[in-house]
């Protein structure tokens, strides 16, 4: 439990002492700013246009903002996962210092979760500033908190997943940049599989679609937390784990 | 303190390291000499649990490397070829986080950080950042990162690899004085840094071990043998070299013959040999064929010759062990 707390705070060390993440989170907080205040103009001009045709406008704020916002968030997401695993242990590998970690008493598993918690914490530090919009909200309306809540732990499970699997693809090469390119394309590849479910209803299609990373954010973003999303994401974190600790193994039985 | 049996490193093409075994007793400086690629860093690596060997045994301290890794990792402090430093951290820092993953906590892991900046003459560089450090610090710092748990044992991949020769001084006098409390196993592809450091010598090439033996007879080794050039010339302009060859194999004291040269009616062996006096049989044996002594002098080997020619002599071993197959 020490040595993953050791590697997790030297980890989160490394993303804020180099710019990357002040460069993501200026990044994502630019993009998300503008989606936010898309949607909410867009909302303002719908409840006025509603209001002058005399139609009682239901004012939701969280079927209307938030829960679109957090798809968003989830796709937007997606695109930051690989810049925050691709370094991981391509980094490491290249500059030799993974043989530091090899070689001292520490457990392949703590150095690998060390890691992937130092990832998932720069990722919620992305979401805080969806909070701090979403805050406004709060302050001038009356959106109900949970379905947010809910809508968070399913982003954080979501990205959980994703963060495995980019830890897993990073142990593989030395290279930061094909790292990173792999893990977008994987990410990329688990959104658009849902794409199938629109045209064809066919077992295999359902299949493809049921392996999308998307598909099973919708049940959080409504605010409802189901069990069986739950789990698929929490599969997907064990099994990106699982295979990272064994490319760890295979290396050393390699190199 | 490490204990090596018939330990081997097979990769997907080639065998690394071929049964290799050893003994390095507590408090020993062992130097691991070899040319590049003789297999010295992949042996290192299966001592430091870094890789797994593909057979036999190794245990440091009394504990298995594949059965204890965790154990093993405890006692060894490592620094490989290239000291893994993370550029974007602080000295100090870097050694606090190197210490925190070996074990050491709180007033006791500032009272070593403090000892080995000390030790390793780098606190004048403690707040720097690492990527900023010349090479000569950087090395320091690897070694202070490898004693930074105060090891039983360790394992230092060419210390002296890229340093300027006043570096080089000082590592190898910081080396030397952590001998009393570790027992250190450095690897070097440079003799004199051996005759310097280190009491006890493993020679390796190609993966096997040549020889293991004191610094002392080695170099005795090197003052008994002696190496003679001797030229020889037909007097009636034909020359049989075989049989001039196979003449002075016969003078007593000589160890090994071999043919150096061989230009017109004039053959140039290099004569090993055993003991001083065996340059008068020789000239005798020439002259007394019929043939004549153009020259003859003695070249002393030196440390290096001896490495040269222990590692030679394990390559032409293998034909001729063949050739003996064949023949029965």
């Amino acid at each position: 439990m020490r040595n993953i707390w050791i590697i997790c705070r030297k980890e989160l060390r490394s993303y804020f002492v180099s710019p990357i993440a002040y460069l993501l989170l200026t990044m994502f907080a630019v993009i998300f700013g503008f989606f936010f205040w898309n949607s909410l103009g867009y909302f303002v001009i719908r409840t006025m246009e509603a209001q002058m045709s005399g139609q009682t406008f239901p004012v939701n704020l969280n079927e209307y903002i938030i829960r679109p916002l957090l798809s968003n968030v989830s796709v937007i997401g997606l695109f930051f996962i690989p810049m925050i695993t691709m370094r991981l242990f391509a980094e490491e590998k290249r500059t030799g210092t993974i043989e530091l970690l090899a070689t001292s008493p520490v457990r392949d598993i703590e150095v690998i979760i060390g890691k992937w918690l130092a990832a998932v914490a720069l990722y919620s530090c992305l979401l805080l500033f969806t909070a701090l919009n979403f805050a406004f909200l709060f302050k001038y309306g009356n959106p109900d908190w949970k379905p947010l809540a809910i809508g968070y732990l399913g982003l954080l499970l979501q990205a959980g997943g994703l963060l495995a699997i980019g830890t897993f693809i990073s142990t593989m090469t030395k290279n930061q940049i094909i790292a990173g390119a792999a893990t977008f394309g994987v990410c990329l590849l688990l959104w658009v599989l849902e794409w199938v479910s629109g045209y064809e209803t066919a077992t295999w299609a359902r299949v493809l679609s049921y392996f999308s990373v998307v598909t099973h954010f919708e049940s959080f973003a409504k605010g409802v937390l189901d069990s069986k999303d739950a789990i698929f994401y929490l599969t997907v974190i064990f099994l990106g784990l699982f295979f990272t600790t064994r490319s760890m193994e295979s290396l050393r039985w390699r190199s | 303190m490490i204990r090596v049996q018939e330990i081997t490193k097979k990769y997907a093409r080639n065998l690394a390291v071929d049964h290799i075994s050893f003994e390095v007793q507590k408090g020993e400086i062992v130097g691991f000499l070899g040319p590049n690629g003789a297999g010295k860093t992949t042996t290192m690596r299966m001592l430091t649990c870094f890789l797994p060997p593909t057979s036999g045994t190794a245990t440091v301290a009394g504990f298995d490397v594949l059965e204890q890794p965790l154990e093993v990792k405890k006692r060894i402090g490592y620094l490989p070829e290239m000291p893994p430093l993370y550029p974007e951290m602080g000295t100090a820092e870097y050694l606090s986080f190197v210490g925190k993953l070996k074990g050491l906590s709180g007033a006791e892991l500032s009272k070593r950080i403090d000892y080995v900046c000390e030790r390793c003459a780098i606190a004048d560089v403690k707040k720097k950042l690492l990527g900023r450090l010349s090479k000569g610090y950087r090395q320091r710092v690897g070694l202070a990162q490898a004693i930074i748990h105060n090891p039983d044992v360790l394992i230092l991949d060419e210390p002296t690899a890229g340093l300027d020769p006043k570096q080089i001084n000082e590592t190898r006098d910081l080396i030397r004085g952590l001998a009393g409390d570790h027992t250190i196993i450095l690897s070097t592809h440079i003799l004199p840094e051996v005759e310097q450091t280190c009491q006890q010598v493993i020679i390796i090439n190609k993966g096997k071990l040549v020889a293991t033996d004191t610094v002392q007879n080695l170099q005795s080794r090197a003052r008994g043998a002696e190496s003679v050039l001797v030229e020889v010339a037909g007097r009636n302009g034909k020359l049989d070299s075989a049989s001039i060859q196979h003449r002075l194999e016969q003078v007593a004291g000589v160890s090994r013959v071999s043919l150096k040269e061989s230009r017109d009616s004039r053959n140039i062996f290099e004569i090993e040999s055993q003991k001083n006096f065996v340059r008068g049989d020789l000239a005798r044996a020439v002259v007394e064929s019929g043939w004549d002594l153009n020259e003859l002098r003695s070249a002393a080997m030196s440390l290096e010759q001896i490495f040269l020619q222990l590692t030679r002599e394990e390559a032409a071993s293998e034909p001729e062990k063949l050739a003996a197959k064949g023949a029965q």
